[in-house]
């Protein structure tokens, strides 16, 4: 099972004791601002987890990996994350679940 | 070239600091310490649960999840020794449809700041 927004409120409920309402809206304007700051051309640097970068990316030639057919990849801008140094050598660490 | 008004829309990046007093400025209700706390506490809640392998998914904004590096012999570059390296797993970001389309609609109008 998948970590929500729900699971985020309740964390604030149970460990800061902000009551519920409270703890939602702290977790919608969290992620709202940092895609505010995205689609404004600014990049989001949370120290401790990791960084949110954006990349304009020009057009280039695709295919329908079905058909064969080429299709032309419009020119778009992008979100890339990268982990900072504590997450990485934090999750490097799990040793999965085989 | 690009527009002018490239410039005339500067947005502008953000730190864990900047985000905490953007928030605070949004729950004037709340003290600063409270928003600091949260900020704090969500960003090791993501951490903890990609650390122990769990999945996390923002509607809107996206997923995190960790992607598998298969064993490998890599190499000391000083020596030039083959190394034998484990598998290892690297935290991996999906953005959202919703943040997806919303940064690529705003390439026009603001310039990546650097």
């Amino acid at each position: 099972m998948a970590l929500t927004k729900a699971d985020f409120a309740e964390e604030l409920y149970d460990e800061l004791g902000l009551n519920k309402r409270e703890a939602k809206e702290m977790i919608e304007l969290f992620f709202e601002e940092i895609k505010d700051s995205l689609a404004k051309g600014g990049q989001v640097k949370l120290s401790g987890f990791g960084k949110f970068e954006l990349r304009d990316k020009s057009s280039r030639p695709g295919r329908n990996p079905k058909t064969g057919e080429e299709i032309p990849i419009t020119a778009r801008r992008v979100v890339t994350f990268r982990s900072g140094q504590k997450l990485k050598a934090r999750v490097e660490t799990y040793a999965g679940t085989e | 070239m690009p527009p002018l008004f490239y410039f005339i829309f500067a947005g502008y990046n953000v730190t864990k600091s900047e985000l905490i007093e953007a928030l605070a400025k949004h729950q004037p209700h709340l003290p600063l310490k409270d928003v600091e706390l949260a900020v704090k506490c969500i960003i090791e809640k993501m951490n903890q649960a990609l650390s122990s392998g769990e999945r996390i998914e923002i509607r809107g904004f996206g997923s995190f999840s960790l992607h598998m590096r298969p064993p490998r012999v890599g190499r000391n570059p000083k020596t030039g020794e083959s190394v034998k390296l484990a598998k290892k797993y690297v935290p991996h970001f999906k953005p959202g449809k919703e943040l997806r389309d919303r940064v690529d609609q705003s390439s026009g109008q603001y310039q990546i700041i650097d």
